[in-house]
């Protein structure tokens, strides 16, 4: 392929956001594509804020630069948000649209911003996609795929140097047998939530 | 297992860390040692699944792996098995280079036999770190041959033949790699693996024992060796020249992970320019650079953290009376703190060059966004410590505190945590606030920590009979880096029994007379051995013992047990706030109304909010899924 690719998935820890990162990485070594994956977690862990950088092409860097990213896909609304600084006016953002509140706003000491906000705020960044992808992943068969959902979503655009299929082999060559099926479901109902729009 | 395929030309995605592993595995590896710590971690890691799942088939390993007490002994182990002509790796975060360095100066000297990689991941930024020291200048202080890659498949291949060059010099050699290397998943095409030799064998040698006559000998005889390594670098695959458009007289040199965004920006942004790539930056090729000065007419180094390879330039240009403009971290251009990217060196190139900066300005949004910060995992025995200590001890006790996941009690509402330098330095700094106040003392380690450099620190109370409380946090794991085995278990890296040993045996051998041991859970317990352990005057130590939950969880699991979670009884809660203000488990939210509720998913069915709550409203409902 020509040119780069800016992929930037966020999410929160335990949300399978590095997991999905890393099969993104292993399909387009696949497909013989050059590429950098890179996770930005620090102490992050489990409800902690996470962030990768998947970069194919023509590219040294590991992680994106500021207003390139081609894609923002991110697993909770406000964190989509707390990266836009990757995006530009042609970035698609792909985000679920259920929070997962911190529990620095459960406990009372901050506070999550009206959703319809972010919404309105994302907007303004870039091409805005909403998907219910835990309502898809639990179609599917359980809440884990939802980051398997976002990667059907993402396939659906134009941004992967591959075809959807070539993603999904990947996802399923690294799934144990029994889970295939659901990631299957769950990678497809992300796509056409997207092919809807 | 992928890493172990010997399939040369075959491409894998391999993390930078597992990079190392497979080029040493490549290189015909014989021991590897460690102490875990971010961001080295999955080097060792990769080590012990490997000889993990082995040992699990009834096979032999083909190397000898362990986490070592600390990072002194780690490299204390690895030298010795090199003495005998054995390939050897030993890998460490920067700051535990600081624990080794003792080792490390003096086994310059001494030299190596069998190649030996001493991995050296340092942290720009601090991602997870208590500071971002260089520590490319332990190459330069010890006299070290050191490599630094910038992509994995490099750190793969400067591994592999990093350890012919060891044996070329009979040195140990630094690879220096940073957050940004260890951290990023990238091709490797993977080379043959070469057969380990097994079993070493030690010729006697009185050069080896390094008493001032032979130290003095030995000094010289290190200095011919880096004389030596530099005739090497001259000639190194790693050091490098890149053009890049049709050079005009500008010249860019760089190292590392900074290579990535010079060589991108560099295509981005039209330069004119060649790069002087170093890969082996201790010795610098001098012949090398010299030359690149004298056909260049500015130079611009670029390197993270400190100007290493600028202060080298400016003395080679210097000796060579260039008057070449050498542009950097003097000239103003880039900073001496935290990690690059491309934003900061794009914005740099673009002041030099004078041209168009690609990269536009990060938009920020107005809205304000509620953090995420790490936190105490629900169910985290550390959690329930903390809530006895808080009862127990008077408003003015300081909190010495140190480095694993019960740093994360600095966090309000039990703000424990009042001073951290090091691993070890809570009951060092502990005695050091006993002779200076007449405040009361309670400090706390890990059990990993402990036995790492926990223990000198207990001698030296009780030994002067400082008036400390010590507390010992026995959750049996090195919990932080990825739940690495410690002394303190009955199993080893590689899967194989091990002799366990108890802290409270140790400490009592340690000769302290009070020692309190504790299961945190029973935080009313708990609570009464602190007031007891701060009463007594002199050392005292409080080991509390229960396992991390993450790792409790998964066991009870694997057993096929139930894990209950908890729920507020809404009818018997008086909404006093205890469990979420006091207590402040991440499980616990607000929902409409002030009621309090917990998360089902979050809980992991510890039960200690049961026992702290004043009106007996909350107890064990559902089964956890």
């Amino acid at each position: 392929m020509k040119g780069k690719i800016n992929i930037i998935l966020t999410g929160v820890g335990g949300q399978g956001v590095i997991t999905a990162a890393n099969i993104l990485g292993k399909a387009a070594l696949k497909e013989k594509v050059n590429v950098f994956v890179s996770e930005v977690h620090g102490m992050a862990q489990r409800g902690g804020s996470v962030n990768c950088s998947v970069r194919m092409g023509n590219v040294s860097g590991p992680l994106v630069s500021s207003g390139t990213a081609d894609i923002i896909i991110s697993t909770e609304p406000i964190e989509a948000l707390r990266y836009i600084q990757y995006s530009n006016k042609n970035t698609k953002i792909i985000t679920d649209i259920n929070p997962v509140i911190p529990y620095t706003v459960s406990v009372g000491m901050e506070k999550y911003p009206e959703i319809k906000e972010v919404f309105n705020e994302l907007n303004k960044y870039g091409e805005l996609y909403k998907i219910d992808a835990v309502k898809i992943s639990k179609d599917a068969g359980a809440l884990i795929t939802k980051n398997i959902v976002m990667l059907g979503a993402l396939a659906a655009t134009d941004v992967l140097p591959f075809k959807p299929e070539n993603l999904l082999e990947t996802i399923l060559e690294n799934i144990p047998t029994k889970f295939k099926e659901m990631n299957k479901k769950a990678f497809e109902g992300g796509l056409k939530a997207i092919k809807k729009y | 297992m992928e890493i172990l395929e010997d399939k040369p030309g075959k491409q894998v995605l391999l993390l930078g860390n597992e990079a190392i592993t497979r080029g040493a595995i490549e290189a015909g590896i014989d021991i590897s040692t460690t102490y875990p710590g971010t961001p080295s971690s999955e080097i060792a890691d990769t080590f012990s699944l490997i000889a993990r799942s082995l040992t699990k088939q009834k096979k032999e390993p083909s190397f000898y792996f362990e986490y070592s007490t600390n990072e002194k002994v780690a490299l204390e182990v690895a030298a010795a098995a090199s003495i005998t002509g054995l390939r050897a790796l030993t890998c460490m975060k920067h700051v535990g280079l600081n624990v080794a360095s003792d080792a490390f100066m003096t086994y310059l000297y001494v030299g190596c036999k069998g190649g030996h990689i001493i991995v050296s991941a340092d942290d720009p930024s601090c991602h997870s770190s208590q500071n971002e020291q260089d520590n490319r200048y332990f190459a330069l202080f010890g006299n070290a041959p050191m490599l630094e890659p910038s992509t994995p498949d490099e750190a793969r291949e400067m591994t592999r033949i990093g350890f012919e060059l060891s044996e070329e010099v009979k040195l140990p050699v630094l690879l220096r790699t940073t957050t940004r290397l260890n951290h990023i998943r990238g091709r490797i095409e993977l080379k043959k693996i070469q057969k380990p030799r097994g079993k070493g064998h030690f010729e006697k040698d009185p050069m080896l024992v390094t008493v001032p006559a032979i130290a003095r000998l030995q000094h010289p005889i290190l200095l011919k060796k880096i004389k030596q390594a530099e005739k090497i670098s001259e000639k190194s695959q790693f050091n490098k020249i890149i053009n890049v458009g049709k050079p005009n007289g500008w010249g860019i040199v760089t190292s590392g992970v900074s290579y990535n965004y010079v060589k991108e920006l560099a295509d981005d942004m039209k330069l004119n320019v060649r790069i002087l790539k170093l890969g082996m930056t201790h010795p610098i090729p001098n012949k090398m650079c010299e030359d690149f000065i004298k056909s260049s007419k500015n130079i611009v180094i670029v390197e993270e953290l400190e100007p290493i390879l600028e202060n080298q330039f400016k003395v080679i240009a210097h000796d060579l009376k260039s008057k070449i403009e050498i542009y950097g971290k003097s000239s103003g251009h880039f900073s001496r703190l935290y990690e690059y990217n491309l934003d900061i060196v794009a914005d740099a190139f673009s002041k030099i060059f004078k041209v168009k900066n690609p990269i536009i300005k990060p938009k920020e949004s107005k809205i304000t966004l509620p953090s995420r910060p790490p936190a105490l995992c629900p169910g985290c025995p550390h959690r329930a410590t903390y809530y006895a200590v808080k009862k127990a001890a008077p408003k003015t006790t300081i909190y010495p505190t140190d480095i694993g996941c019960y740093t994360l009690g600095k966090a309000p509402p039990y703000e424990v945590a009042d001073l951290l330098l090091c691993m070890g330095s809570n009951a060092g700094t502990a005695c050091g606030f006993a002779v200076a106040t007449d405040q009361k003392i309670i400090s706390f380690m890990g059990d990993s920590t402990f036995f790492h450099s926990g223990i000198p620190p207990i001698i030296d109370a009780v030994h002067h009979d400082h008036d400390v409380v010590i507390t010992v946090l026995d959750n049996r794991t090195t919990a932080m880096t990825g739940h690495q085995p410690h002394p303190g278990n009955d199993f080893d890296g590689m899967g194989r029994p091990a002799k366990k040993i108890l802290v409270e045996d140790v400490v009592k051998g340690c000769g302290v007379k009070h020692i309190e041991i504790v299961d945190p859970n029973k935080i009313k317990e708990t609570t009464e051995a602190f007031k007891r352990a701060l009463a007594f005057k002199g050392p005292a130590v409080v080991v509390s013992k229960s396992p991390c939950i993450l790792l409790e969880n998964r066991d009870k699991k694997k057993r096929g047990e139930k894990i209950y979670v908890y729920e507020i009884d809404q009818e018997k809660c008086e909404k006093c706030k205890i469990c979420i203000s006091r207590f402040s488990c991440p499980s616990f939210y607000y929902g409409e109304d002030e009621t309090i509720l917990i998360d089902s998913q979050q809980c992991n069915g510890c039960g200690n909010c049961a026992d702290i709550c004043p009106f007996e409203a909350i107890s064990p409902k559902g089964v956890k899924k």
